[in-house]
Order: C-alpha cells, then structure tokens, then sequence
C-alpha cells in the first residue's frame, strides 16, 4: 500500500473541508488540555495530601498498647484446655508503655536491608500550664536528628530552629497551643506529666503542621529531655518509628515485627486507610471527566468525518473506479481522523501544560499548610503518552467507523446516480 | 499471448429490486487487441450495466469474465482494484475528475497509485497526454474552472495514464456538442491507429459509432 499517496489524499479532503476539521481538532484539543489540566493537579493534590501523611507518618510504628493479656490463667491450664471459660472483669494489665530492651531492637532493626532508618520517640500526655488553667496536651520526645531524616519536621517549625531541641530543658510547642496560652519563642512554659513531675522548658520554636488537632495539643522536645521529665532511664521509649524502602510491604513487616518481638505494631496503610481512598477517588473523577470530554471529542470526529464522506461521494467512486481498492479508501478516512486526532493531541498537550504552568503559579497561602505558596501540580510525563494515547484511541474509534462505511461505497451505484 | 484482450462468457445479471428483472442475457462477446469498437442500443437496453461488469466494479453477476484470458471473475476487491487501476481506463459521461486536485494531478493519480514510476516520470507522462489533447496550458488549473469538452479531454488523460490494455466509455460524449465530440472521437481514433489502443465506447450518437471499426447491437439485454 502506498501510504505516502494515501496521506497526499487524506490531506487533500481535508483541506477542502478545514474549517469543520479544525473544530473537530479543537474539541480533541480541549479535551486533551482538560484531562491533562485536571489530571496533573489532583495528582498534585494527591501528593501535597499523601505527603502530609506520609512524610509525618512511620510506615511501621512499633508500640506497646494499653491491652488485656491474651492469655488469661485459666486457658494456660491443661485440665479445662476442652472447655469454654467464662471470665468477667477482665482489666487491662499494667505493662507500661515503655518498649522493653528497646536499645536492642533499635540496634538490631538498623541492620535490616529494608529499613531506611529507625527513629525512637517517647510520646506522654502532660498538662502545660498556664496562669491558673492547664492544658491537656502531648509531648513528644523525640531523637531529633533521625526525626529531620525521617519526617522532615523542620519543614514544620515555623519560628526557630529543630537542632536547639538537643539543649537540655527545650520545646517547641505547635502554634495552636502557643496562640491559646499567650507564649512565644524565648519564653518558659510549665509542665505537668501524668506522673505529677513538675518542670520548665525553654520554648525554642513553634510549630504548625495545618491540621488544628494536632497543632492545638502537641510539642515537641528531645528524647532526653523528655525521659528526665518522666523520670525514666535513658533506655525508656514508648514508640520505634520505622521508615522502609518499599511502602507497599509495610503490612507485612509490620506483622512479622510484631511477631518477633511481641510488641504491636501498626503500619501506614492501616493508619491512613481514608487518605487512600480519597486519592484514589480523585484519580478516578480526573480520568472520567478526561475521559468523557475525550469521547464528546470522539463524536464531533465522527459527526465531520460522516458529512466528509457524504459530501465526497462522487471523489470515492472515482478513486475506487481509477484502483483505488476499499481498504486504500477505509485508510484514507482513518488516516484524516488521525491527523485530526493526533494535531488536536498534541496542541492539547501543550495546552494542557500551560494550564497546569499556570496553576502551578496561582497563589495558594493556606495557614493549614505552611510549606505551599502555589497550587500543588505534578508534572509525571505519564499523563502526556496517557492523553495522546487517549487521543489517539478515540480519534481512531471514531474514524474507524465511517471509514467503514467509505470503503463500502460501491460506485457503481454513484456513477449510474448521475 | 492471444490477441483477445477481454472476453466474457455467458455473462447473465439480475436486478432484484423492486421485481427480479434480467437485464442481461447470457452475452458472449470478445474484444481484439487495438479494436475501436462501439455499444449501441436502446435507452434501458443494458449497455452501462454490462460496461459496468466489463470494468470489474460489479461482481454481482453470472458467467465469466476474461481479460487477457485471465479469469477476473470471483477475484478479491483488491485485485480488481489492482486490475482495473493498471489495465482499464474509464472514461464516463460525467466528467469524473477530484475537485481537491489539479487538472495535472488528477492525471496523475492512478500513476501514482500503480506506483511503478517516480513522480517526475508520471508527471512527464501526464503533461504529455495532456499535449496531445491539447490540454496543456491548463494543466496547473482546478477542474472547476474548465469546461464540459476540457473536463473530458483531461478524463481520457486520466485513462491513458497507465497505458491501459484497454479504455472504456460510457457515453463519453454524451454531454458534449457536435464540435467537442467530434474533437473526441478524433482523440479516440488517433489513438487507436498510433498506439493501436483497444477502444470499447457506449454511445448514443449513431454518427460516432458508424466510424468506429465495429459496432455492437444491443437489445433487451442481448447482443443481436
Ligand atoms: N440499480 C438498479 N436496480 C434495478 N434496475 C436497474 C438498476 N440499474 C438499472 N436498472 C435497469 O436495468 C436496465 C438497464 O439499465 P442500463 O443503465 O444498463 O441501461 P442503458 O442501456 O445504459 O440505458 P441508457 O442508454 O439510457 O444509458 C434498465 O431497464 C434499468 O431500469
Ligand atoms: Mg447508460
């Protein structure tokens, strides 16, 4: 087949009928630039809202929950092993919160190849005080330097800076909690832990992760700080906060640490299981609407393409009577909406990336957020092959079958219609 | 090779619509190589519809056709395709010619698709036939700014493209006044007697086919 002769003629028809043409390409066009548009910015959405999650959460955190023993004393006892125990009152056994020969496990879980990095953290709740009212609220003592490796809180600290968390008797405390007790950076806040322990910390910095639950309760201060404040060893922590190198198998390391060292465990996709289901909700809703401009699109092909080849009867004929056989005549169409489809694509392409450009530029200052200033965009070249395969999909589906029909046309019957 | 350069055998076809009609009856004919020969016959006789078999554009029919002594009959639309774009030039009442392309263009158009020479080749060729129709100084127009007796003589340019076993027409002069087709049989007999081209022409003008080298009769669908 000649194909070079066959574009020369889809070309041609085209030209004859290019203003129609240009507004089938037009509709491709927009729908392409829209589905990029809507696509690259849920997906931003979805990273700005997966990051917040993710970059504050551990993919498995290791804990000691507050739980009734598993195994009451009479279900250790062979002689009623066959019977159905009933045991009321049951009470949760006091094992404390602490992580028992917690040094170890750190040690021992820094060694495992899937493991980025293990961080330890101490969480209690205290009461800040504050004139005559106490707040409830929750510090947590953390090991500042893998804390900045892991979850990047720095990006969270506001005023101050996170490394003068390692001078004895600091915090930083979130901005919700500083606002309501009247505190900035530089003054001193009284504490009261649990226990009844009394103690003054240096406010060092604020902080404001954007969610108002968080930001109105919590601080942050150092491991040590936090284990003297408790009156703790300095092998006390309640929480081993592990990050890995594949996030997907964080189910099942989680089980398997919980096994092996008796301790719970929880891993991310337990603990976020709502934000997955929102991300994926916007990914469908941006594929669907791309998806249903692409196919409006589709039809406004179709419809051109259709009055192309009612209005050329007469040149078919011709082309089939002078050797041009039904399958050069069925490519001629399919190539016209091809080159419909494929230069609508790509200016939708291009469209569709100087929407997300600009987007991408719209201030955005949300109080919630404090590391975004624009709109959140990403930019996966993935949903440029995806848009002008969909273009290309579509515009071939719509052409495809008016070419049928044109390849169909017998000329006889146009000939003897003159 | 035999000098038989079309033939048919028992060719017999019906229409069904809206009654079952036989328009034609078991026609054996042949066509000898460099033979001007004209259908004649009543209006509704059958002439374009056997041309039509004759073209390979129609397969709905009974009997066998032979060009060259090949057998067409039952072969694939792309081989006819393929047949009808290297071995029969159509010429029809109606000025056929693409409204997208130039008069050379559209000379050139089944040259480019049997695709055996270059572009420049065909294009050579195609302002050639246009010389010897006289049609040279319009080549570069479209067709709508020819006339009736110009859109015919850039039809046979078409034709003779491909340097055809055989032309054929129907009723290529039907629309044209006794000066324009007069200018026509005139291209057609030139061409038999110089490059001994096999003619087969449907006309209505009896004076046309008196002058050609034979003349077939046809009536009620049969040849008499
Ligand atoms: N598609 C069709 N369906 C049914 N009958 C048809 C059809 N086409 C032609 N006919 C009939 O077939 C017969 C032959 O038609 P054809 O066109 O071959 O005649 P013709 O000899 O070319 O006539 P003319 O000299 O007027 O062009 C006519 O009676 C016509 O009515
Ligand atoms: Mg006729």
């Amino acid at each position: 087949m000649n194909f070079k002769l066959i574009l020369n003629i889809a070309i041609h028809l085209l030209r004859a009928r290019l203003k129609q043409s240009i507004v089938a390409a037009v509709g491709v066009t927009f729908g392409i630039a829209m589905f990029i548009a809507l696509v690259s910015f849920m997906n931003g959405l979805n990273d700005l809202l997966d990051g917040l999650m993710l970059n504050r959460t551990p993919h498995v955190r290791l804990y000691n929950e507050i739980k009734p023993s598993e195994n009451q004393p009479i279900s250790l006892s062979e002689k009623y092993k066959n019977d159905i125990h009933f045991i009321s009152s049951v009470k949760p056994k006091d094992r404390g919160k602490a992580i028992y020969n917690s040094k170890a496990i750190v040690h021992f879980l820094k060694q495992d190849q899937r493991i980025i990095d293990v961080a330890s953290k101490i969480t209690t709740p205290v009461f800040f005080n504050s004139g005559t009212i106490e707040i409830s609220g929750v510090i947590s003592g953390i090991d500042v330097t893998a804390e900045e490796k892991l979850f990047k809180i720095s990006d969270y600290v506001i005023e101050g800076n996170v490394i003068d968390l390692e001078q004895n008797n600091s915090i930083i405390i979130g901005k919700g909690l500083a606002d309501k007790m009247l505190l900035v950076k530089g003054d001193i806040i009284k504490i009261t832990t649990a226990k009844g322990n009394l103690a003054s910390l240096k406010i060092v910095g604020i902080s404001q992760i954007g969610i108002s639950e968080i930001d109105d309760t919590s601080s942050y201060t150092s491991l040590e700080t936090a284990q003297k404040l408790l009156g703790e060893a300095t092998n006390y922590i309640t929480d081993i906060q592990i990050k890995l190198f594949d996030i997907s198998t964080s189910p099942s390391v989680a089980k398997e640490f919980q096994e092996k060292f008796d301790l719970d465990a929880i891993d991310y996709q337990t603990a976020n299981s709502q934000f997955e289901t929102g991300s994926s909700v916007r990914s469908i809703i941006s594929y669907a609407v791309g998806i249903v401009l692409l196919i409006v699109a589709g039809f406004g092909i179709y419809n051109i393409l259709n009055m192309m080849i009612f209005e050329k009867m007469d040149s078919i004929a011709i082309l089939k009577a002078t050797g041009f056989s039904g399958s050069d005549v069925k490519w001629i169409f399919i190539s016209l909406s091809m080159i419909i489809g494929l230069t609508g694509g790509v200016f939708g392409l291009l469209f569709g990336f100087a929407f997300t450009v600009i987007i991408d530029n719209i201030p955005f200052n949300t109080a919630s957020l404090p590391t975004i200033s624009t709109y959140p965009i990403n930019y996966d070249p993935l949903f440029y092959i995806i848009g002008i395969s969909f273009a290309i999909i579509t515009t071939g589906i719509a052409g495809f079958f008016p070419a049928m029909k044109a390849s169909k046309i017998d000329p006889v019957e146009i000939i003897r219609g003159k | 090779m035999s000098n038989i350069v079309l033939e048919t055998k028992k060719l017999t076809k019906y229409f069904y619509d809206p009654i079952q009609f036989q328009v034609l009856k078991a026609i054996d004919m042949s066509i000898n190589h460099g033979e001007f020969v004209s259908i004649v016959g009543k209006s509704g006789c059958g002439k374009s519809t056997l041309l039509y078999l004759l073209s390979t554009m129609d397969t709905d029919y009974e009997g066998q056709l032979y060009i060259h002594d090949e057998l067409i009959t039952g072969k694939p639309d792309k081989e006819l395709a393929q047949i009808r774009n290297e071995k029969i030039g159509f010429v029809f009442q109606f000025h056929y010619l693409l409204a997208e392309y130039s008069v050379l263009k559209n000379v050139m158009l089944p040259g480019m698709k049997l695709g055996k020479l270059s572009e420049k080749e065909i294009e050579h060729n195609a302002m050639e036939h246009l010389r010897t129709l006289d049609m040279e100084d319009q080549a570069l127009k479209m067709p709508n700014q020819l006339s009736g007796g110009q859109k015919q003589r850039v039809a046979i340019a078409r034709a003779l493209i491909n340097n055809p076993l055989i032309i054929m027409g129907d009723e290529p002069t039907g629309n044209l006044d006794k000066k324009n087709s007069d200018l026509v049989f005139d291209i057609f007999n030139k061409l038999t007697e110089e490059n001994k081209q096999t003619l087969l022409i449907v006309t209505h003008d009896t004076d046309f086919a008196q002058r050609t080298q034979r003349t077939i009769t046809m009536e009620d669908g049969k040849i008499i």
